[in-house]
C-alpha cells in the first residue's frame, strides 16, 4: 500500500512541477475566477430577476420577446403591494410573532441553557438527549394535535396559536446552541462570582448573560429568521387575511386587481423582494455571527 | 467552593431546609428551577401533542366536530397500509430527497472548497452565500415559479437562447419534469447553507497537513482524496443528516408550487392535507405516526451507522 501511494507521489511530483509555470498558473487563476463568477450568478441571478420583474410594468412584463431590463422602470408593483391592507397587516403579524416568538425563546432558553452548560446533575443528559431530539422533530407529525388544541381553546387562527407553534422548533434549537456558549465560557469568573457570595441566579444575570450578549445575538437572529420563514403552523393555523403572516399572504396575493386566472406576478415580484429585504439586512449586518451560530448549532448538533 | 455560601435564595424564598442540602443538591435544583420554562412549554407544544396525535390515531375523530369520537382500533393502520396515494408520497419524498441531496452535497463541495482557497472576494461571496439560505421557501418557490413560466419566463428564453431546446417547456406542469424542477428550487435555496456547513469543516484542518503532503509531492486532486475529503468526514455527515432529515419532511416549496397536486404530493403534504382539507384528524394522526417513524428510523440508522456523538 505505502509503495504504490509513494509511487503515485513521484509521478504527480512530476505532474505538479509541470503546472508551475507562470503560464498555466495564469490559466488556471482565469478558470478559478470563471468558477466563482458562475457560482455568484447562480446565488444571486434569481434576485435580479426578481427586482427587475418589481420594477416592470405589466405591459412590459407581459410581453415576448422578454426584456432583461426594466426599459421603463416604474414604482406602481410597490405602491400596489402597500396600499393592500391585506399585506400591511401581513407585514405587522409576521413582526409580532417572530419578535415575541424570539423574545421567549432567548429568555426561557438562556435560563435553560445555563443549567445545561454550565452545571453537573442528574438528569443533565436525558435532558440534553430530549432537546437535541426536538430540534429534528417533524413539525408536520404535531400538525393534528396542535390544530385540535387550538380549536378546543379558541386559539385558532390567532396569532397566539402561531407564536406557541413556532416555539416547537425555535426554543429547543436556542437551548441548544446557547448551551454550547454557556460550556465554553471560563469557569474562573463564575467561581470569582460564587466566592464574592453571589447566587447562581445572580451569577447567570449580572456575569454570565452580559458575556454570552454575541451568543444570545446569534441565536435570537437565528429564531427570528427561522419564525418569520414559518409556513406549515402559518398556512394551517390562520383562516383569514387579517391574521395571516407574510408567507401565507404572498401565496394568497391576488393583487388590487387581479382574478386567479391573471397572476400579477409584477406584485408578486415586489412582494417578495418586499419580504426579504428586512432578512439581507440583518444578514448583512450581523453576518459574522450568523456563520459563527450556524456551524456552532449544526456542527455540534 | 467549599465553604457555604449564603445565598439571597435562601434568605428569602426557600426557608424550610436549606442547611440541610448539600452545595450539589442546591446546584442540582437550582437547574431543574432554570429547566422549568423551557421543558413546560416543550411539553406543552410538543410532548402532549405528539401523545395526543398517537391516541387520535387510534379512533375516528374529527376535526372540530362535535360528534362522539370513538375508538377505531387498527383501522386507520390497515387503511394506512393500503393506500396508493400515501405510498405514492412517500416515493415522491424518497426522489425528491434523493435528487436535492446529491447535488446540494455536490455543489456545495464545490462552492466549499473555492471559498475556503484564498482570492480576492472571498468575503463578498460568503456573505452572498447567506442570502439564499435566510430567505423564505415561499419567497424562493414564488420567484422560481415566476422565471419558469412557458411564455414569460427567463429560464425558457434563455435555455431557447443556448439551442438546448426549440420551444418553450412548461417544467413545472409536465409529469416527467415537475419533480426535478421543484428541487432546482431547493437545491439553489440549500446549497448555501450545505457549502457553509461543508466550509466550516474545512477549515478547522490544519494546514501544515497539505503542506507536507505539498512537499510529498501530492497534486490537487490527490490531496483533496486523500486528506481533505477523510478529515472533512464528519462535518459532511452532520450536514448530509440535516439535508435528509429536512428532505423527508419538505412542505413549503411543494405546496407553494404545486398545491395539493397528486403527481407531486410529499409525504407532509398528503398529511397536511388529510387534517386541513379533510378535517379528518383519526387518518390524517395516523399519516403522522407513520411519518414520524420513517424519519425516527432515518435518525437511528445514521446516527448507528456512523456512530455520531451528540456531545
Amino acid at each position: 500500500m505505502a509503495t504504490s501511494v509513494q509511487a503515485q507521489q513521484r509521478t504527480s511530483r512530476n505532474e505538479s512541477t509541470g503546472k508551475k509555470s507562470p503560464a498555466g498558473q495564469v490559466v488556471l487563476r482565469i478558470l478559478f475566477y470563471i468558477l466563482v463568477a458562475i457560482i455568484l450568478f447562480y446565488t444571486l441571478a434569481p434576485f435580479y430577476w426578481a427586482l427587475r420583474s418589481s420594477f416592470t410594468g405589466p405591459s412590459e412584463l407581459f410581453a415576448t420577446p422578454i426584456s432583461y431590463f426594466p426599459h421603463k422602470p416604474t414604482f406602481d408593483n410597490y405602491a400596489k403591494v402597500f396600499e393592500s391592507g391585506d399585506f400591511r397587516r401581513a407585514l405587522l403579524n409576521s413582526t409580532i410573532v417572530a419578535g415575541v416568538v424570539t423574545l421567549f425563546a432567548l429568555v426561557f432558553g438562556s435560563l435553560a441553557a445555563y443549567a445545561l452548560g454550565r452545571f453537573k446533575f442528574r438528569g443533565r443528559t436525558p435532558v440534553l438527549y430530549l432537546i437535541l431530539a426536538m430540534t429534528m422533530f417533524p413539525q408536520i407529525a404535531i400538525l393534528g394535535a396542535l390544530y385540535a388544541l387550538f380549536k378546543q381553546f379558541g386559539l385558532y387562527n390567532t396569532l397566539t396559536a402561531l407564536i406557541l407553534a413556532d416555539l416547537v422548533f425555535t426554543l429547543p434549537f436556542t437551548v441548544w446552541v446557547l448551551s454550547s456558549f454557556f460550556k465554553q465560557m471560563p469557569g474562573a469568573l463564575e467561581e470569582a462570582a460564587y466566592v464574592d457570595g453571589a447566587t447562581p441566579f445572580q451569577t447567570f444575570w449580572k456575569v454570565l448573560l452580559p458575556l454570552s450578549a454575541p451568543g444570545m445575538v446569534t441565536t435570537g437572529l437565528l429564531a427570528f429568521i427561522g419564525a418569520w420563514n414559518e409556513f406549515l403552523f402559518a398556512v394551517s393555523f390562520t383562516a383569514t387575511p387579517d391574521k395571516r403572516t407574510v408567507n401565507p399572504a404572498i401565496l394568497y396575493f391576488a393583487g388590487s386587481t387581479g382574478s386567479s386566472f391573471d397572476i400579477p406576478w409584477g406584485q408578486r415580484m415586489a412582494a417578495t423582494v418586499v419580504v426579504t429585504i428586512p432578512i439581507v439586512v440583518l444578514v448583512l449586518i450581523f453576518q459574522r455571527r450568523i456563520l459563527a451560530g450556524l456551524t456552532a448549532g449544526a456542527v455540534k448538533g | 467552593m467549599s465553604q457555604p455560601v449564603v445565598t439571597s435564595h435562601q434568605a428569602t424564598g426557600t426557608r424550610s431546609k436549606p442547611d440541610t442540602l448539600t452545595n450539589e443538591q442546591r446546584k442540582t435544583r437550582l437547574a431543574w428551577i432554570f429547566l422549568a420554562p423551557s421543558l413546560l412549554m416543550i411539553a406543552i407544544v410538543a410532548i402532549w401533542p405528539l401523545l395526543q396525535t398517537l391516541y387520535q390515531s387510534f379512533t375516528d375523530a374529527i376535526l372540530a366536530s362535535p360528534q362522539p369520537v370513538h375508538f377505531v382500533g387498527l383501522d386507520n393502520y390497515k387503511r394506512l397500509v393500503q393506500d396508493l396515494a400515501f405510498r405514492d408520497s412517500i416515493a415522491t419524498t424518497v426522489r425528491f430527497t434523493v435528487i436535492t441531496v446529491v447535488f446540494e452535497t455536490i455543489l456545495g463541495m464545490i462552492i466549499a472548497l473555492v471559498i475556503n482557497s484564498q482570492f480576492k472576494g472571498r468575503g463578498l461571496m460568503r456573505t452572498a452565500m447567506l442570502v439564499p439560505w435566510a430567505i423564505p421557501t415561499v419567497v424562493s418557490a414564488e420567484m422560481w415559479q415566476w422565471m419558469y413560466n412557458d411564455v414569460y419566463g427567463v429560464i425558457d428564453d434563455l435555455l431557447m437562447k443556448l439551442h438546448i431546446i426549440s420551444k418553450p417547456v412548461a417544467f413545472l406542469a409536465l409529469p416527467s419534469t415537475a419533480l426535478p424542477a421543484v428541487a432546482a428550487i431547493d437545491i439553489w435555496k440549500t446549497t448555501p447553507f450545505m457549502a457553509l456547513l461543508l466550509l466550516a469543516g474545512l477549515q478547522v484542518i490544519p494546514s501544515d497537513v497539505y503542506e507536507a503532503a505539498k512537499i510529498d509531492g501530492a497534486n490537487g486532486i490527490q490531496q483533496y482524496f486523500r486528506i481533505t475529503l477523510p478529515l472533512l468526514r464528519p462535518a459532511l455527515l452532520v450536514a448530509l443528516i440535516f439535508r435528509t432529515l429536512d428532505a423527508l419532511r419538505v412542505f413549503d416549496v411543494i405546496y407553494v408550487v404545486f398545491g395539493n397536486r397528486p403527481d407531486t404530493m410529499t409525504m407532509a403534504v398528503y398529511n397536511q392535507e388529510n387534517i386541513v382539507n379533510f378535517s379528518d384528524l383519526g387518518y390524517g394522526t395516523t399519516i403522522s405516526v407513520a411519518i414520524f417513524i420513517i424519519i425516527a428510523l432515518f435518525v437511528l440508522a445514521y446516527v448507528s451507522i456512523f456512530k455520531v456523538e451528540t456531545d
